[in-house]
């Protein structure tokens, strides 16, 4: 058992996420779409039962921000999940065979390193069109270098370690130790950034809702309450603070996390 | 550095520049939507959208219009942009100057605060300041620039308003300036009280673009000057009665700067990337809010033009940042 308590916290607010996305209707005060405009731009508390107050339109703001807990999740789970497959794929082929499949991933995470990722996943948003879909599959296109270039790096010196060149003594077969000995070894490093690139993904989906490219404006989405928000900062403060604070606590979370386990899996960190 | 070193270095970005740009172009040519839609009038005639089609070359195979567009670029001609009607390196040439100010100075603030922060956790080490500064860097590190530069338009645009949230300059002020260069040209002119002016109006977003690379620089920097202050030259400098002050910047700090240089610029290519979105909270008119617009807008040729120019500048700063470690580092300056 980890004794961290950064994987503790940060995995502790994850599940507290995870329960508010699966329970989001029953823990909401209020239809996080329902209009009430003679309680609009209510401030936290004025409005009876409106907590965190009310938007521009009169929607209640905890039962958005609660509702917006499945968008961020979703993209965070699938899309991580997504490019880390892709991309731990990619580094493990170009770190053990080297040659032209090395020479090939290299360069295209090089092509891939020029681009501003934030201008790239708008650009790949716009062309696929706006939805969760392209979201995800914007991130998963973009953030596959981030896993593909550790394991890389990670694969080219496991693969020089005595284990691997055991394994070969003992005429295990190339995808054989690939698979079974230098993938186990790798994995610790992949878990780690799955975790970091969860973060990455919620930030990424919030900044292609405050640009107006994420789904569409009738699901909630904490980008889409940071978007009105800063629009309307100098009427309605509150609409920005609560969004804003939420995916602070949850990048945090991700991240705190990933250095936990990054110092538990790592034997030599963990002294 | 060899000959043979830099023309391989040189040649492997050509490669990657040359990559970016199919990359570019295929992306922008199978978006849907039609660019030409945004732009006819009502009433006009099929052979009125045919000719507009055959004005940017639209109507040609796409293979064929990529080499067009390559052989364009190579004459620095980059087309005209079809929501503003300007040449896009014109447009590209207003713009870059407002993002290449602000994301040098955000690399300097980087600098100099993290740089700040190695040297007080290092100087306090074992104690509560260093424990401090500790966990507040581990925060600057994990949140990016889009959660900063809000929580500063929030918190310093507007619960307590102290500093401008949005534009490059104050609009009232004139200060007849012929380049986009505002700093620039306004310290060499002597326009003090503009340039404090557009300072401030840097101030924010260039926070939020240099925490977390501060952040990482602190890290790194100190995590070198740790081990370098348990080595036997600085307990000989401590014993020929050298102020720690003095060891610090001189001896420590000195043998600590080449790791972290690097790494600095490495980062420095994020920092940019940073300001599309940095850009775009505070209004500011760069070339990244400039990008939103234009990918928002269906602008072909301006996309294509930024997304170029945010290319040529990574690869640049990478190969200045190699070649800059290379020259620093004697080990493989001779290799």
């Amino acid at each position: 058992m980890p004794r961290d308590p950064r994987i503790w916290l940060g995995g502790g607010f994850i599940l507290f996420l995870a329960l508010a996305a699966i329970f989001a209707p029953l823990l909401a005060p209020f239809d996080p779409l329902e209009q009430d405009l003679m309680a609009a731009t209510a401030a936290p508390g004025a409005e009876p039962g409106h907590w965190l107050g009310t938007d521009s339109l009169g929607r209640d703001l905890l039962s958005r921000l609660i509702h917006g807990t499945r968008i961020a999740l979703t993209v965070a789970f699938v899309a991580a999940t997504l490019a880390c497959l892709l991309g731990t794929t990619l580094g493990l082929l170009a770190g053990y065979y080297r040659g032209w499949v090395d020479a090939g991933v290299s360069r295209l995470i090089d092509i891939w390193m020029a681009f501003p990722p934030v201008l790239l996943s708008i650009l790949l948003v716009a062309v696929l069109g706006a939805g969760l879909t392209s979201v995800i599959a914007a991130i998963v296109v973009i953030d596959w270098t981030r896993f593909a270039r550790v394991v890389r790096a990670e694969t080219l010196q496991q693969a020089r370690l005595e284990y691997a060149e055991a394994a070969s003594a003992l005429g295990m077969g190339r995808g054989a130790i690939l698979w079974r000995e230098v993938l186990p070894n790798v994995l610790p490093v992949v878990l780690v950034l799955l975790s970091l690139e969860m973060g990455i993904a919620v930030i990424v989906e919030a900044i292609l809702s405050f640009v107006g490219l994420s789904v569409s404006t009738d699901t909630p989405t904490w980008g889409g309450m940071i978007a009105e928000g800063r629009q309307i900062i100098y009427q309605a403060w509150w609409v920005l603070v609560f969004p804003l604070g939420a995916l602070f606590l949850t990048v945090l979370a991700f991240n705190q996390l990933g250095d936990g386990l990054r110092q538990w899996l790592d034997p030599i960190l963990k002294r | 550095m060899p000959f043979s070193l830099i023309l391989s270095r040189a040649l492997s970005a050509l490669v990657t520049l040359f990559g970016v740009m199919v990359v570019v172009f295929v992306l922008v040519r199978v978006a849907p939507g039609d660019p030409i839609s945004m732009m006819i009038a009502p009433g006009a005639t099929d052979a009125d959208i045919a000719a507009l089609r055959a004005h940017y070359g639209l109507d040609l195979p796409v293979w064929q219009q990529f080499w067009i567009w390559f052989g364009q670029v190579l004459h620095g001609n980059l087309g005209t942009s079809i929501s503003m009607k300007q040449g896009v390196i014109t447009i590209i040439g207003q713009r870059l100057p407002a993002t290449l100010e602000l994301a040098i100075f955000a690399l300097a603030m980087a600098v100099v605060w993290g740089g700040f922060i190695a040297l007080v956790s290092t100087a306090w080490r074992g104690a509560w300041v260093e424990r401090l500064i500790d966990n507040f860097n581990g925060i600057m590190l994990a949140v990016p620039d889009f959660i900063w530069g809000l929580a500063f338009v929030l918190v310093l645009g507007v619960l307590a308003p102290v500093l401008p949230i949005s534009g490059r300059s104050d609009p009232s002020i004139d200060a007849g300036l012929t380049t986009q260069f505002y700093i620039l040209e306004g310290l060499l002119r002597g326009k003090f009280a503009f340039v404090w002016d557009v300072l401030k109006h840097m101030l924010l977003p260039a926070c939020a673009l240099a925490f977390p690379l501060a952040a990482v620089i602190g890290r790194v920097l100190k995590n070198t000057m740790m081990d370098v202050m348990v080595q036997d030259y600085i307990t000989l400098a401590r014993i020929k009665g050298l102020s720690s002050l003095r060891i610090l910047l001189q001896e420590a700090l000195r043998n600590a700067a080449v790791p972290a240089l690097a790494l600095t610029g490495v980062q420095f290519t994020f920092l940019i990337g940073g300001t599309v979105i940095t850009e775009r909270i505070f209004s500011y008119p760069g070339i990244g809010n400039l990008a939103i617009d234009a990918v928002i807008n269906r602008d072909l040729p301006l996309i294509q033009g930024l997304v170029l120019t945010f290319g040529i500048i990574f690869i640049t700063v990478n190969m200045l940042v190699d070649a800059l470690t290379v020259w620093l580092n004697p080990r493989l300056r001779h290799a």
